[in-house]
């Protein structure tokens, strides 16, 4: 059996050491090509015309105008009249034009009549005392939940608990089949119990969870202290650089060619294909590089779909619609926000006993569930009870590490309030609580006293408000996270030729993540040659699949199947090199470019030479990793991670700015390929980590339900002035490494929203309830501080 | 403001910003449809008007000098993209709050998003692409590549160039310098810490 088990340390040339990106290169000198800048000759540009309303009963649409404008190709109807949009900036009416400017212009020949209707963007206050969902759902509600996209699961277990209020015709069940709803919902539709009600589904308000563990309320009464506070985190938007959007084009009218900036490669075939009436097999998608996605791109959207419509009907010439940046951060991404009132008990020791939480927050027209909290902390006894507000905001979408950030704020915010209420170091209430935080407590002891050391814990840490001088306040917060970060599916097919070439082909994209560079490096370090002799090809259906990059699941599977593959052709090449080294192949390995009879250098043959030995035929390997670990012999992969970011912050008190003056992130992820790279990941998400502590929320205006910074000069992202004095410290070695590759992408991100919260807090002596940490939002804690 | 800040860069460089062109050209609305261009009086200024429709335009970029038909209102970014496929430049925000688009204009780093191409012409336009001598990286990409400071690489390459062009100017730049000049310029991946690198590595290079 081949030996395909990661390398052990005194054997690794490459993996684990630091190494520059592989595609550095082309993206430092416009060289790399992305969606956004992929030109066909005649391509067509796609311009969508948006809903103004937030909810709205689409009246009239006329495209004649538009359709008569010289240039226009195409008009597409996305919505038909009849049809309610649920939030603003949802796409009614898509066209094509020749250019740019005259899509523009046709667009706005285009008139859609709307009757407005009431709607919701609201999602800070606590619906206490509010109507809940509750009641059976009218013919109303039910189109609301078609027109929402409301999962299948929720509304089929919607229906089942409490009926409808009217008397459904198959007619009628028909036009909702045409809207989109699924055989199975029309189904239960059909056999829904009839009661009279007025449609309580309607309430933005729903009851989504409610679950009690031990005793809470004897873990409250009886507790020495208990501390309580409200806590959370707003919608914030992806905000990706490149916009989302493809180029579609048609070759003829059986196939289609999509150039599309996605997370999900080999996915989007099967996406396109059912609403477009075409084999999944006929779909061709490629992409070189996304400008980012962070959870937002695994989809063929809406747009992408009416794309391809355009190219048909303009005779299959390439149509382009990438999204606008205000449709990009009104539509194409946005983070659900979460919001609780906690109450946590305490004895004095510090030992933590119960928890209740009352939370609540919005995903929009889905409404969503509830984060992950308690976070970490298996708190003995607990009482939860959650409301998911359904409004008109537009759909949510995975933001790296979906749940988390929120789950974080809430629950190390709240730990981090207590420790101050007991007159507690956060750092020993920390370490005095790990033993209920499950498997990884031993690596978080480890990296709190990492971090410890590298941020000056001891030394800089004192207790709330008392590290004030003139109107400068200085304070010290921590968080800790976990994640999962199994390898998904990955096939790669791996060639080894006779002139020594080696060819990596898998269906896989990078982010940005690294995957290029991490598939080369593994496929290097087993045969024994430089990164560069790797020459790589991904991003496009023709390669073999591999799965969707999202949940840090990329750097498991890309490099489980590649170093498969790489064994596999190593074998092969092996048993022709055999003979001419008198060796058998058992005793032969790859290593400085060469092929040897291991323990004797002196039989060895040049990679070249040994390569020739292959004859005219390359010899071609597959390798395979499956999600299900079990399926796997031997296992490369592995789930579960444990980090921690620390934070020292200083708050002006007369304005209430915040400046993060130094941040630490210490953080395993198993089997490090790349240092380098993986440091980045950290670097990156720190920062990524400041911007959405201290200026991202996605303003939505009560009155018109529209989005009122839509654009990035309002849509304020952290920049190079933010970025403090940062320290990452990776978990390497005995412990680690022999876990297996796991991923990084979304461990870092989780804690710094709470790890500034709580340094905010250590400063000021205040709670400043609710992220993004804004001037107005600091100087509104302190005062009422100074009036309680 | 400093006078590198590459968010408010055309002023000075280019006498007409996109916003008051647009306004000069609503002045003018009644006095345009003829071809080619001519001149009229907008605020007691002589002002050439163009359009509407395509019009003649011919820019100098990384050297060379092309001719291109389009119409007056197209950005100096969506010619450099769509008239001569020079990608480098990104498209993201549209209206000079990213830096994602920066060329050099003049030797000065701006925001081709908002500069009309018209407004470009007989000007020294250099983009990303000019910055390589043959298969070589210049320094100041060669460190954004030793520094990690790229990640899904969209806003790279307007960050390169107002890296280079801040270099030019400050060639020993402190990190107050540093936090003042490349502050408009935004990445959603967080690169800064790399770019901090690469400054630091450049630095009286």
């Amino acid at each position: 059996m081949p030996e395909y088990n990661w390398p052990d340390a005194e054997h690794r040339t490459l993996i684990g050491k630091r190494i520059s990106r592989v595609d550095s290169p082309f993206k430092v000198s416009g060289r790399a090509k992305y969606t956004y800048d992929y030109h066909s000759p005649e391509m067509l540009f796609g311009r969508v015309v948006r809903s103004p309303y937030a909810k709205a009963r689409i009246l009239s649409i006329d495209t004649a105008a538009a359709e008569k404008v010289p240039g226009v190709k195409a008009v597409e109807v996305i919505q038909k009249v009849g049809s309610v949009v649920q939030w603003a900036g949802d796409e009614v009416v898509a066209l094509a034009a020749v250019d740019e400017t005259t899509a523009e212009d046709a667009a706005r020949l285009i008139t859609v009549k709307y009757q407005p209707m009431a709607h919701e963007v609201s999602d800070a206050e606590p619906p206490s005392g509010a109507a809940e969902a509750a009641g059976p759902m009218s013919e109303d509600d039910i189109w609301d939940a078609i027109g929402n996209q409301m999962p299948d699961a929720q509304f089929i277990q919607y229906l089942q608990e409490h009926g409808v209020s009217f008397h459904p015709t198959e007619d009628l069940l028909k036009e909702m089949k045409g809207e989109g709803a699924s055989d199975a919902a029309l189904d239960v539709i059909r056999k829904a119990s009839y009661h009279e009600g007025k449609g309580g589904g309607r309430s933005p308000y729903q009851k989504a969870a409610a679950t009690t563990l031990g005793d809470p309320d004897k873990a409250l009464t009886e507790a020495d202290v208990v501390s309580e506070g409200l806590y959370g985190a707003p919608v914030i938007t992806h905000c990706c650089m490149e916009a989302h959007g493809s180029v579609v084009e048609w070759p003829d009218k059986d196939h289609l060619f999509v150039h599309i900036s996605t997370q999900n490669v080999s996915g989007i075939p099967s996406q396109m294909a059912e609403p477009l009436q075409v084999p999944a097999a006929n779909v061709h998608v490629h992409q070189d590089n996304i400008g980012g996605g962070f959870g937002s791109k695994f989809s063929a959207d809406r747009w992408d779909i009416v794309n391809a419509r355009l190219s048909r009907n303009a005779g299959g010439r390439a149509v382009r619609i990438m999204l606008e940046r205000d449709a990009e951060l009104e539509v194409a991404g946005a983070r659900p926000s979460a919001y609780a009132r906690v109450k946590v008990a305490a004895k004095k020791d510090g030992t933590i006993t119960g928890w209740q939480s009352q939370s609540w927050g919005t995903g929009g027209p889905g409404g969503g569930g509830m984060p992950p909290i308690p976070y970490i902390f298996n708190i003995p006894n607990q009482r939860k009870e959650h409301t998911a507000i359904r409004n008109n905001i537009g759909p949510a979408r995975a933001w790296r590490a979906p749940n988390h950030p929120q789950a974080a704020v809430i629950t190390m915010c709240a730990i981090d309030d207590l420790a101050a209420k007991l007159n507690l170091d956060s750092l020993d209430l920390w370490l005095k609580n790990l033993d209920i935080t499950g498997p990884r407590r031993e690596t978080y002891r480890e990296e709190l006293g990492i971090g410890a050391e590298l941020m000056g814990w001891k030394d800089k840490w004192r207790p709330r408000g008392q590290n004030i001088s003139g109107n400068t306040a200085r304070g010290l917060g921590l968080s800790i996270h976990t994640w999962g970060g199994r390898g998904h599916s990955s096939d790669c097919d791996l060639s080894i030729h006779p002139d020594g070439s080696v060819n990596v082909k898998m269906g896989t994209q990078d982010l940005g993540t690294g995957t290029r560079t991490t598939i080369a490096i593994v496929a290097a370090e087993t045969l024994g040659l430089p990164v560069e002799a790797i020459n790589l090809y991904i991003g496009d259906t023709q390669y073999p699949p591999s799965g969707a990059s999202g949940g840090s699941t990329t750097p498991g599977g890309v490099s489980s199947s590649t170093r498969r593959a790489a064994v596999d052709a190593r074998e092969a090449l092996f048993s022709k090199v055999a003979p001419a080294l008198n060796a058998s192949s058992e005793e032969l390995e790859c290593v400085d470019g060469m092929v040897r009879v291991k323990g004797d250098p002196n039989r060895s043959l040049s990679w070249k030479q040994a390569c020739a030995k292959l004859g005219a035929v390359p010899v071609n390997a597959h390798g395979h990793n499956d999600a299900v670990p079990s399926k796997n012999k031997p296992d490369l992969t592995n789930s579960g991670v444990g980090g921690l970011t620390m934070a020292d912050v200083e708050v002006d008190m007369e304005t209430g700015v915040v400046k993060v003056k130094k941040m630490v992130a210490v953080q395993d992820c198993g089997l490090i390929i790349d240092l380098k790279m993986a440091e980045s990941a950290c670097f990156g998400a720190m920062t990524m980590g400041i911007s959405y502590a201290l200026y991202e929320e996605k303003l939505m205006d009560p009155v018109t339900g529209r989005m009122l910074n839509p654009n990035m000069q309002f849509y304020r992202l952290a920049g190079l002035s933010d970025i403090p004095e940062m320290v990452v410290h990776m978990m390497t070695g005995k412990g680690y490494d022999e876990r297996g590759v796991i991923g990084l992408g979304e461990p870092p991100v989780i804690s710094p929203g709470a790890a500034i919260s709580n340094a905010v807090a250590n400063a000021i002596g205040v709670r400043v309830p609710f992220l993004p940490l804004t001037p107005d939002k600091v100087l509104a804690a302190l005062e009422q501080k100074a009036g309680a | 403001m400093q006078d590198d800040d590459p968010k408010n860069p055309t002023r000075e460089s280019s006498g007409v910003s996109r916003r008051d062109f647009l306004k000069i050209s609503g002045i003018s609305a009644a006095a345009v449809p003829v071809l080619g261009t001519k001149v009229v009086q907008a605020a007691g200024t002589p002002v050439k008007v163009y359009g509407p429709g395509k019009t003649p335009v011919e820019l100098t970029v990384n050297g060379k000098t092309h001719s291109l038909q389009v119409e007056p209102r197209v950005t100096l970014l969506d010619a450099l993209r769509d008239g001569l496929d020079l990608t480098g430049a990104k498209r993201v925000c549209d209206r000079g709050e990213c830096g994602a688009c920066t060329v050099l204009l003049d030797g000065k780093a701006v925001y081709a998003c908002s500069i009309l191409a018209i407004e470009a012409q007989g000007k020294t336009i250099m983009t990303v692409e000019s910055l390589m001598e043959g298969d070589k990286l210049h320094p100041v990409q060669q460190a954004f590549v030793d520094n990690d400071g790229s990640q899904c690489g969209f806003c790279t390459p307007g960050f390169v160039v107002a890296t280079k062009a801040f270099l030019d100017r400050h060639p020993n730049p402190t990190s107050e310098d540093i936090r003042r000049g490349l502050n408009g310029n935004y990445c959603r991946c967080g690169t800064y810490h790399g770019i901090q690198g690469v400054l630091a590595q450049m630095k009286g290079a």
